[in-house]
């Protein structure tokens, strides 16, 4: 068991992956509102928490949750995009584009979450599957069958 | 973004501190405050100051410390610190002569916290000796631990064991090293600045 470390510190060590990864989620606009969400909710529930061991996958967690919200909040649909730009950029880092993260946030949650963990924090399997509370097969299984289906929508 | 611009998460979290502390959430808010000797560290609850870290402690450990001791919802917030910060800034320019501020002693128990609530009452710009603060806290015999108990103090500088000495005048110890306690007892004039009373 690991004790539990200031809350200050969980913020510094964290803010910047969840927030990574909830623009992933919920687009620019949602993020901060689900950031405070995310962190207010793990500061109400710190104390009880019984091991400060995996708090990063804990945050994601909560992270998650809190986009899945927003998206329910917002009734959000799915939207279809009919065409992907193949546009070369000077580091290799796509342009944001906004049809695709929308297709990201209409994939089903688990594969959402594994796509955005994957892509928007670039977390390994094994804190995918810690985010998730799911094996790592599982996650890994999440991530391909969310990428299979953003392939066929936005094709 | 333009270089002017903080980094979302850093408004987010500035917005996070406002509403946890309008929720109740902020168990330990601390902040780091300047002071003559160098960075100091201030902590409170809701009870009041709770730990002032000297210059030559850890302020990391301090807080992991805080977050075993009293609630592991230890925030940085400094607006909450604002008038300790103000009446410690007052009292290294030497325009206070004392602190009007609730303290917290719960980091304290036993023959140690009576120690301390004694100290708590010594005069600005006066000193009393270990053996009288064991007297005040019950049991004169105990000047060792009288000892211990300033050694230990969670809130120097606002509970004053800089003023206390050895029985005769030598200085005795001080957390924060000796330079420091007979700077402060400069400051208050018991010193002349040649390190004798």
């Amino acid at each position: 068991m690991t004790a539990l470390p200031p809350f200050q510190t969980v913020l510094d060590d964290h803010s910047a992956a969840v927030m990574a990864i909830l623009r992933g989620a919920v687009g620019r606009e949602g993020a901060d509102d689900c950031f405070q969400e995310t962190f207010l909710a793990a500061l109400r529930a710190y104390p009880k928490l019984e091991d400060g061991g995996n708090l990063r996958g804990w945050l994601l967690t909560i992270a998650h949750r809190k986009a899945i919200d927003h998206h329910r909040a917002r009734g959000r649909a799915p939207v279809p995009v009919a065409e992907v730009r193949e546009v070369a950029t000077e580091d290799g880092i796509p342009e944001h584009d906004p049809g695709l993260w929308a297709a990201v946030g209409a994939l089903p949650p688990k594969q959402r979450a594994a796509v955005a963990l994957r892509y928007g924090s670039d977390l390994p399997h094994a804190e995918i599957a810690a985010a998730l509370g799911c094996s790592p097969a599982a996650a890994r299984r999440s991530l391909h069958e969310g990428l299979k289906r953003l392939r066929k929508e936005l094709a | 973004m333009t270089t002017a611009e903080k980094p979302t998460e850093l408004t987010a979290i500035d917005h996070l501190r406002a509403r946890a502390a309008a929720e109740g959430l902020l168990d330990v808010a601390y902040t780091t405050a300047d002071s003559p000797f160098g960075p100091l560290l201030l902590a409170r609850t809701e009870r009041g100051l709770v730990r002032v870290g000297l210059p030559n402690q850890d302020a990391d450990e301090l807080l992991v410390d805080l977050a075993a001791r009293v609630s592991p919802r230890v925030l940085e917030a400094p607006a909450e610190l604002d008038e300790v910060r103000r009446e410690l800034d007052l009292y290294f320019a030497g325009k206070l002569d004392h602190f009007d501020l609730p303290l917290d002693w719960r980091l304290s128990s036993g023959f140690r916290q009576r120690v301390l609530r004694a100290i708590n009452r010594i005069p600005y710009g006066q000193t009393r000796s270990y053996t009288e603060m064991a007297r005040k806290a019950g049991n004169e015999r105990a000047v060792r631990a009288a000892g211990t108990a300033c050694g230990s103090n969670p809130i120097p500088l606002v509970v004053p064991c800089h003023r206390v000495l050895r029985t005769g005048g030598a200085l005795g110890g001080y957390g924060g090293g000796l330079p420091m306690k007979e700077a402060l007892l400069e400051l208050e004039g018991v010193l002349d600045g040649k390190g004798s009373a």
